[in-house]
């Protein structure tokens, strides 16, 4: 019941948490912590887990092994009731009998504060979200966008120090999709809240994180800022999972000083070797670390042929034909399409090129 | 959680030392005792256990224990297994010592040989007791909850804790009781020769009506009734939904309308039409008697009386069901039958048909065990026809008085309920045709062959308009001098006889023969469908939304009360609740009990629906925003489930009025029931009178439905009806 006082942020610290369901685990040994006033991203493809460790945040699943902390407090054993922390679920889940207001003063009636003491602090958390008109409206006369503003103004009125999102963004439609991103990231920010926040969708997770963990399998796959996430995929998985990539083979010839002299086809890359040893290697190139050139560039490139070209509006995708196999490149140059066949040469940037460690 | 401890602890303390422990002798809702207490039968547990049943202090230590368990915190392991322990303690020996000692003393020898013999008297529990006994359940529970099942949750583990003991106690253990006395002869000694001997009587399995004038045993003649019943009631709906479904007949509301009878209508009512009709002296013998010199014959006592009025009643039902199952057909797959070049009749035969089967299956199954379990029809048309129903009856009140061979009679119809009722779950647990999908099917229903049109009008509406005139004689019946002779004068005689008030020099006087029985009837019905609906909607939310070690066992027990006949709870209530600890005979209270078990399956069944529509995220979310279970139960769940509530509530109350087949071995002089009034007037030859009594009951109940409709269900429901997505949360 200590959900009515008022606290800052908190940090979250998974310990090697286990959830089992029979025989099956859905995590497995996850251990993760998240700072006081960040968001952070849990991201994977459904069935990985991240929503199992949402529900393991907000008390609704008690996990199987492990321990979970809130504010350095052990709430492994709380109930979601006992625990101070609030959801806003993919389905919103307003209750339906009752009108907006009632609903965003859910949370503190059911506390035992007083009728209008409770409308108030609804009321003020209606106007932080723009609804502060709405309030008699029941929800199923409010849009979708609106549901879901309702749903963030009631997970906010008790001042939760910690606030889960469960893919809040799925029921909505693309363009206001990243309105609505924009939207929470600056109510966390402003707020100084700590989010925990489960999606799908990479794109959606580079945007508005801290930092993001993949998860893979029911264990986390890699955890870091989302520059590190694109730019260094840890495993194949996660170069994969993180939008489109080239995956080649190479060799690292030699290794000094944390920088890994990699042999490409007829090309040889100076890369960070990230712990790996001398033998063959996979590297992963993101489709638009290619630059396309007509004639040999400064950088190291490779010489290839156009064997399919697609126009979409705002640049161009070929997939090249090379002696490193055929590579997905994206081009920004839409005023001079290549045509099928044409020789060209594919520069290396230095940025979205990384060797993948065996995972 | 230590509060609800401390609290249940002080009850039954106080239970125990102020609160009589017996069972008084007006039943639990009399106060009479008030004048004698704290002395003779109305003294408190305290009292007799300084006095002559020392063994009263037994229920003393646990309570003790219970209170002493405040002294550990409640994440103490210690907490939660010393509340276990003195929990069970308390009710095993308040229950052994209920069972040992009864009206006739120690009834143990084993024991008297112990402890010595034991002479004093000790009646059922009472109000006392039960408070004990319930502080211990609750006990049990909480202390479940402490070790951590249930996910710690006091209300999820008491509600689970809690319904398990009231299912062992009122349906469990009356059979288990009458297990018993089928296996026991009539001074309680285990008797085998003396069961195989009932078991196999030959009245039982005899087919002598095959070879002799001599008449079958009452099995064949109950599996056949059933069979027949269940058979033509099946094709006979298939045949009334196919109509309304697929054809244009312009009558087809009235039809529908048909369905809504059998549901308010006292099972036995109809063989009173029937009697009307087709009697010695009835209208359709008197007619054919004088146009065609017919003469008339007591045909109808028999099988074809009773399977006429089982079918008058059965086929709405199946009617109901087979509705749902046609319409279900997706008239896609017709149509893709059609476009691969399928006559209308092969169409029928090939697709139509195999997706209308496993409904049939159902429908049969259906009203195969409604026949078995029937008991009105068969008591008042079966003349020399025995079926189980009623030959437990006459075991019970009849002359011979044995109650062995009741118990025995009674376990043969529960194992064919119960054989059907496995049956229907394992054959249609593994067939699944799934015909109606998420999405859009604009498709239209393929017609039905011209013929197979033609076979169903002709069977259909002339049985529409039979039923009909059964009812019509129901409401004219009443309002003329003797149906029954064809006597067809005006009179308000019979509703006079029944409901006659009258205005004496000291007030109004219900002086009608009806008042006692109506009012006791809505009394009891009137109570038990709150606490029906209660229980099975607390019930289905713990089956729907809580996830529990052993809740398949828990819902399995649950629904087994449903295929239970009327007439094998009557007779196991007897003889379980005849003799103390649980003395209930003779009380309303038992009526209410009775009620409240056979109707709270269709509770559990309508709320688990209506949950199943209503996304559990919504209750996720009442939790994380600080909500106990029971806050979120109260302020989430109940106001969603309200049109379950609302259908539970119906149905258990109309239940609770027409029900014939248990009532008639609970009621008592003190608390007679209208069902059991109008069969003695039945059994008495007062026709009209219990036909007037009847229209009566089929008011009362139509009224009671729009009430409850209008009280219940009155705000939001239309708009949300609109906006089923609501529901959903979105």
């Amino acid at each position: 019941m200590a959900k009515t006082l008022k606290k800052g942020p908190a940090s979250v610290e998974f310990r090697n948490v286990v959830k089992k369901y029979g025989t099956i685990a859905a995590v497995d040994g996850v251990s993760f912590t998240v700072e006081p006033g960040t968001l952070v991203t849990l991201l994977g493809p459904s069935g990985c887990g991240k929503t199992t460790t949402l529900r393991l945040v907000a008390g609704l699943e008690i996990a199987t092994s492990g321990q979970i902390l809130i504010g350095g407090a052990d709430v492994t054993r709380l109930s979601a009731a006992d625990r101070d922390v609030s959801m806003v679920f993919q389905s919103y889940a307003l209750f339906p009998h009752m009108n907006v207001l009632d609903n965003v003063a859910y949370g503190p009636s059911v506390q035992g504060v007083p009728k209008a003491q409770a409308h108030e602090m609804a009321r003020e958390k209606l106007r932080l979200v723009g609804l502060a008109d709405y309030d008699l409206r029941l929800p199923s006369e409010l849009s979708g966008g609106q549901q879901q503003r309702v749903a963030v103004a009631r997970a906010l009125t008790l001042e939760p120090q910690v606030l889960l999102f469960d893919e809040p963004l799925s029921n909505l439609d693309a363009k206001l999709r990243r309105r609505v991103r924009e939207d929470i990231r600056d109510l966390q920010q402003s707020l100084n809240l700590t989010v925990v926040y489960v999606t799908h969708d990479q794109q959606e997770a580079l945007a508005v994180s801290d930092r993001v963990i993949v998860m893979s399998n029911a264990r986390i796959a890699q955890a870091g800022s989302p520059r590190d996430l694109y730019e260094s995929p840890a495993s194949l998985f996660v170069a994969d999972f993180m939008g489109d990539s080239n995956i080649v083979e190479a060799e690292i010839v030699s290794v000094a000083e944390g920088s890994a002299r990699t042999r490409l086809a007829d090309i040889v890359l100076e890369l960070p070797a990230r712990g790996l040893a001398p033998g063959p290697v996979k590297i992963a190139i993101r489709p638009e670390a290619l630059a396309v050139c007509l004639v040999k560039p400064e950088m190291p490139s490779i010489a290839g042929t156009v064997a399919k070209a697609a126009y979409l509006g705002t640049h161009m995708e070929y997939t090249v034909a090379t002696a490193a196999g055929a590579l997905f490149v994206v081009d920004k140059n839409v005023a001079e399409p290549k045509a099928l066949g044409t020789g060209l040469w594919l520069g290396l940037t230095r940025v979205g090129v990384a060797l993948v460690p065996r995972s | 959680m230590r509060r609800l401890v401390l609290t249940w602890a002080c009850a039954a303390a106080v239970a125990f030392a102020l609160v009589p422990w017996q069972l008084q002798e007006d039943g639990f809702f009399a106060f009479e005792w008030l004048a004698q207490y704290p002395g003779d039968t109305a003294s408190p547990g305290l009292f007799y256990a300084l006095g002559e049943r020392p063994w009263l202090w037994g229920v003393v230590p646990p309570i003790l224990l219970g209170f002493a368990t405040l002294a550990f915190e409640r994440a103490d392991k210690r907490f939660g297994r010393t509340l276990i322990a003195a929990g069970v303690l308390g009710l095993g020996y308040t229950l052994a010592q209920g069972f040992a000692i009864g009206i006739v003393g120690l009834k143990w020898e084993w024991l008297a040989a112990l402890v010595g013999p034991i002479d004093t008297q000790q009646f059922g529990f009472g109000w006392g007791a039960v408070g004990v006994l319930a502080a211990f359940v609750v006990w049990i529970s909480l202390g479940i909850a402490a070790l951590g099942m249930f996910r710690g949750d006091a209300f999820v583990a008491g509600g689970v804790v809690i319904s398990s003991a009231l299912i062992l106690a009122f349906v469990f253990f009356p059979i288990a009781t009458m297990l018993a006395g089928a296996m026991t002869d009539e001074a309680g000694e285990i008797a085998l020769a003396l069961f195989f001997r009932r078991l196999f009587a030959d009245d039982v399995w005899g087919l002598a009506c095959f070879y002799s004038a001599r008449p079958c045993g009452v099995m064949f003649n109950t599996v056949l009734l059933g069979l027949i019943t269940g058979t033509v009631s099946t094709l006979m709906g298939l045949g009334f939904a196919l109509v309304v479904v697929r054809t244009q007949f312009p009558y087809r509301r009235a039809l529908r309308a048909l369905t809504i009878l059998p549901i308010i209508t006292p099972p036995f009512v109809i063989s009173l039409a029937i009697v009307v009709l087709f009697g010695r002296t009835g209208i359709v013998t008197s007619f054919l008697d004088a146009a065609f010199g017919i003469p008339p014959t007591r045909w109808i006592y028999g099988l074809p009386g009773v399977a006429i009025s089982q079918l008058l009643s059965q086929i709405p039902v199946a009617f109901l069901v087979m509705i749902g199952v046609v319409e279900a057909i997706s008239p896609s797959l017709e149509e893709a039958s059609q476009t691969l070049g399928a006559s209308r009749w092969q169409t029928f035969r090939t697709v139509t048909w195999p997706l209308l089967r496993p409904g049939l299956a159902a429908a049969f199954l259906l009203g195969f065990v409604e026949s078995l379990s029937d008991f009105g029809n068969p008591l008042v048309l079966g003349g020399n026809f025995d079926v189980l129903s009623t030959k437990i009856f006459f075991a019970i009140v009849g002359a011979q008085h044995d109650p062995g061979r009741a118990a025995v009679l009674a376990l043969l119809l529960l194992s064919l309920t119960l054989g059907a009722f496995w049956l229907q779950t394992r054959w249609l647990g593994r067939q699944s045709y799934v015909t109606v999908t998420g999405k859009g099917d604009a498709g239209l229903s393929a017609e039905l062959p011209k013929t197979l049109r033609r076979v169903l009008y002709w069977t259909t509406i002339p049985w529409a308009v039979f039923t009909a005139v059964t009812y019509a004689i129901v409401v004219f019946g009443g309002f003329v001098r003797d149906i029954g002779r064809f006597d067809l004068e005006f009179t308000w005689r019979h509703y006079l006889d029944a409901f006659r008030v009258e205005n004496t020099e000291r007030g109004w006087f219900f002086s009608g023969s009806a008042w006692d029985s109506l009012a006791t009837t809505l009394e009891v019905s009137a109570i038990s469908a709150p606490l029906t609906a209660a229980l099975g909607l607390l019930v289905a939310y713990l089956l729907a939304r809580q996830r529990f070690a052993g809740s398949r066992t828990f819902e399995f027990m649950t629904m087994l009360s449903f295929a239970i006949p009327g007439t094998v709870v009557g007779v196991s209530y007897i003889l379980a609740f005849n003799v103390p600890p649980l003395e209930l005979t003779g009380t309303g209270l038992i009526l209410v009990i009775c009620f409240v078990f056979r109707n709270m399956p269709v509770g559990v069944r309508a709320g688990m629906a209506a949950l199943a529509q209503i996304d559990k995220s919504l209750d996720e979310a009442s939790m994380t925003l600080g909500a106990r279970t029971g806050q979120t139960v109260q302020r989430v769940v109940m106001p969603l489930l309200r049109p379950a509530i609302v259908a539970t509530l119906v149905f258990s109350f109309v239940h609770a009025m027409t029900a014939v087949s248990a009532v008639v071995f609970l009621t008592s002089a003190r608390h007679n029931m209208a069902t059991a009034y109008i069969v003695g007037r039945v059994e008495a030859g007062e026709i009209a009178l219990a036909i007037a009594y009847s229209t009566v009951l089929i008011a009362i109940m139509a009224l009671a439905i729009l009430l409850i409709q209008f009280a219940v269900g009155r705000r939001e429901l239309g708009r949300r009806g609109q906006q089923a997505a609501a529901l959903g949360g979105h």
